[in-house]
């Protein structure tokens, strides 16, 4: 046997390589810089290319662009790059432009702690851009996560035609740790589906898909736009075609909503208390849980891996057979708002930590524990 | 003439906009210049010359505010037949001035073709970074208080290969922008035109009063002699060539076992220079090496020659969840700031805490059994005191032994650097037994 020894920031350029990643634009920020640095080193000698911007917008723009021209792309921040990301990441929303964007979380808000972790942007990201529309995004728990998640990423931001978050975090992309790479069994690689009629309209879509995709610089002439626009590519103020493609940019990633949920489960009999977590977090939760099992109090633990879309029916079947759910989350609550909309009829507590360290299995079994 | 221009689409501009002279001069450049449609793409700002990607049957890519090089540069760069043409109003220009500078830095082969009209058409005629201070325009007193920028003389002092400037109604406008085209690199062509529709309501400008403003400023006709050289994205793939090896992830044999390991939690408490995350990594090494979980986290200053440098380092059999440290089995103290970056931890130590000391350092008060060493008697240096740490725990059996830490450092350094550190390994393992 061999394990592999890596930080997360690593394993998800990595990830991002097994996916077919080709183009990298980003600025440096810790504790995201070492997904540049790893994307630097690994993207020339594939054949790819890997940049650097004059600042977030640009790295954004450069990979709004090298995406239009069939590249697939990632590039990596923290909140305060996830902020001046903003505009451009409305664009990528409204025209369906794919993107994989890791956000290696830390201590907000603003400038806030850069050497400190904290999962900060939960719902920044969910809804750190114009008119709402849903993105999907993914969360790791540790090193291995980061690598596989960043193949679902892709996977999902060439299907749906959309931006897709990797919301890492300080305590997993700068921790390093060893892992069994040869053990990982990683999902199909997903390409963009590309159109093959006569007359290509680049929005014309199904009403629950993306549509199919057309390079700029192919032989047909390929039209995008930030602005609202129909079927054509062209800007329309019709309502009708407005409201179907806004209904459409929700619906197909809302109607994916089951496929597109990841999660680990560890269901115990005879528990009537579930722990609901995501990310660095979760793997406090796992360590408390084991403590109190082998103390005779076993305790049911939910780990997301998807956050958004929210997966609302796995929520619903799982949490309708306990008394007791506690959500914990290294910030003061953020997406405990989304389980509390989901499981309205259930009384959900909640714990959260914001302090720059990670919340402890000890604390994790006191708020358990304390009844 | 084979017309570019989409003759479902009709121009829309104001009667007397000089946006339609560039659209049409525009037209006839790329006739002129014979480009293929499917090989050709408008990148276009926001504003009246933002219009410009709907009236034409190339490729089209209408983005944010100010943003179009960046959009302009990542399609350059992901596809190099392509001919890309920006059109950007001063609006643009003035909100996306660091992507000018960055364009005209870079040199990508792109034509920016600025559509200078003085004034924010679209929003109501507001000032723009080339608004004339003494300009009427719908932003009250504002623009009497700042002067214009000349983006010509910012270009070229910002590193650009080709300038040019004249008038949306110059006769040979066409050809201009072509020769803007043909260039191999970044070019700008920087067209002077009228606003009919909000700024020549309120100031005098007219072709004449243009042909002026352009004689009287400095001439730019083309290439920047003093700013050649090669074009961004062929010296971009020309070094990215040389780059040809793919760095593997460091991946550890298990080669040795060892027999009830139990979980270790090692913290090196240093400062900068001294090492520290260097040992830390050996010590993982050494866990690996004997088919053991690792986990590792660094502390140390964004000025990374200055102040502490702690690693908190996991090994241990079983697979590791929470990575925070939770009940230390070793600290080494090897400075007096990295001591106190985690002073708090001592006094949770248990007494069986294996606590290394060096001589010159002052750790608080705590239970654990504490060894000092002075590293300065036995004449080691302070940036090997991590790594003579290392031989005494290897020693006393502590997380390592001197299999495993021999495995981890051959593993780490090349065949010198190996000598060298087992030099100062045997060093401290003779003086410690």
């Amino acid at each position: 046997m061999a394990l592999s020894f890596m930080e997360g920031n690593e394993a998800l350029a990595r990830g991002a390589i097994a996916a077919g990643c080709n183009f990298f634009a980003g600025y440096p920020i810790t504790p995201a810089t070492t997904i540049f640095n790893n994307m630097l080193s690994m993207l020339p000698p594939k054949g790819g290319i890997c940049i650097q911007g004059e600042d977030e917008i640009a790295s954004m723009g450069y990979c709004i662009g090298a995406s239009m021209a069939g590249k697939k792309v990632l590039t990596a921040t923290s909140g305060p790059g996830i902020s001046l990301y903003s505009e451009q990441l409305s664009f990528a929303i409204g025209s369906e432009i794919p993107l994989v964007i890791a956000d290696v979380q830390r201590l907000g808000p603003s400038t806030g702690s850069a050497t400190r972790g904290a999962d900060s942007d939960i719902q920044f990201l969910r809804w750190g851009s114009t008119s709402g529309v849903p993105v999907i995004v993914l969360v790791p728990k540790d090193a291995l996560d980061c690598y596989v998640l960043a193949v679902h990423a892709f996977n999902y931001a060439e299907e749906f035609r959309c931006p897709v978050f990797i919301a890492s975090n300080k305590e997993i992309g700068m921790t390093r740790e060893s892992f069994d790479l040869d053990s990982i069994t990683l999902p199909p690689i997903v390409e963009r589906k590309l159109f093959s009629g006569d007359t290509y309209l680049p929005f014309e879509a199904k009403p629950n898909e993306a549509p199919p995709f057309l390079p700029i610089g192919g032989k047909t002439i390929v039209r995008q736009t930030s602005s609202t626009h129909g079927p054509d590519g062209y800007i329309t103020i019709d309502p009708e075609v407005i409201a179907q493609n806004q209904a459409r940019l929700r619906k197909k990633i809302h109607s994916a909503q089951k496929r597109i949920t990841l999660f680990e489960e560890n269901i115990k009999k005879n528990s009537d208390t579930l722990i609901i977590s995501y990310g660095v977090t979760s793997r406090a939760v796992e360590d408390a849980c084991k403590t109190l099992e082998s103390r005779g109090n076993p305790v049911s633990t939910l780990n997301l891996k998807t956050l958004w879309p929210v997966p609302e029916d796995l929520l619903m079947e799982r949490g309708l057979a306990f008394k007791r759910i506690i959500v914990i989350e290294m910030n003061l609550g953020q997406y405990v708002n989304e389980i509390r909309r989901v499981l309205c009829d259930k009384n959900v507590e909640f714990y959260g930590q914001m302090d720059g360290v990670l919340i402890s299995p000890a604390k994790i079994m006191e708020v358990i524990e304390n009844e | 003439m084979n017309s570019y221009l989409n003759k479902t689409r009709p121009l829309v501009y104001c009667p007397g906009c000089t946006h339609e002279k560039i659209t049409k001069g525009l037209d006839k450049a790329f006739d002129h210049l014979k480009l293929p449609a499917n090989k050709t793409v408008i990148v276009t700002d926001i504003g009246c010359s933002g219009l410009f990607d709907t009236f034409f049957n190339v490729h089209a890519l209408h983005g944010i505010h100010g943003r179009a090089l960046t959009y302009a540069s990542g399609l350059k760069l992901a596809n190099p037949e392509l001919n890309v043409i920006v059109t950007m109003g001063d609006g643009g220009l003035g909100i996306g001035g660091a992507h000018v500078l960055a364009s005209c830095r870079r040199n990508l082969d792109i034509t920016l073709i600025i559509l200078n009209n003085f004034n924010f058409g679209m929003t109501g005629g507001q000032y723009s970074a080339t608004t004339p201070t003494d300009a009427i325009v719908g932003s009250e007193f504002l623009n009497h208080a700042e002067i214009p920028i000349d983006i010509c003389a910012v270009a070229k002092s910002a590193g650009a290969t080709y300038i040019a400037k004249c008038s949306g109604h110059d006769a040979d406008l066409a050809k201009k922008i072509a020769g803007a085209i043909e260039h191999k690199g970044f070019s700008i062509i920087e067209t002077l035109g009228m606003c009919t529709g909000r700024y020549t309501k309120r100031n005098q400008l007219t072709p004449k009063t243009l042909d002026q403003m352009i004689t009287d400023l400095p001439k730019r006709s083309g290439v920047i002699e003093k700013n050649q050289r090669p074009e961004y994205g062929e010296r971009y793939r020309a070094l990215a060539k040389e780059r040809t090896t793919f760095p593997e992830a460091v991946t550890i044999e298990k080669k040795i076992t060892l027999q009830g390991y139990q979980r270790q939690e090692v913290v090196i408490l240093g400062s900068a220079g001294m090492r520290i995350v260097t040992a830390g990594d050996i010590v993982c090494y050494a866990g690996l090496c004997a088919g053991m979980n690792v986990s590792m986290k660094n502390d140390y200053n964004i000025t990374v020659l200055r102040g502490q440098s702690v690693s908190e380092i996991l090994i241990s059999p079983e697979k590791i969840g929470y990575t925070g440290i939770e009940s230390p089995t070793i600290v080494l103290a090897l400075s007096d700031e990295g001591v106190q970056r985690r002073k708090k931890i001592f006094a949770t130590l248990k007494p069986d805490t294996f606590v290394l000391k060096e001589k010159s350092v002052t750790i608080p008060e705590t239970s654990a059994e504490v060894v000092e060493i002075d590293f300065k008697e036995l004449k080691i240096k302070k940036q090997d005191w991590a790594l003579a740490s290392l031989g005494i725990m290897a020693q006393k059996g502590k997380a390592i032994n001197k299999e495993t830490l021999n495995h981890a450092l051959k593993t780490r350094f090349n065949e010198k650097l190996y000598r060298i550190a087992m030099e100062t390994i045997e060093k401290m393992t003779s003086a410690s037994s």
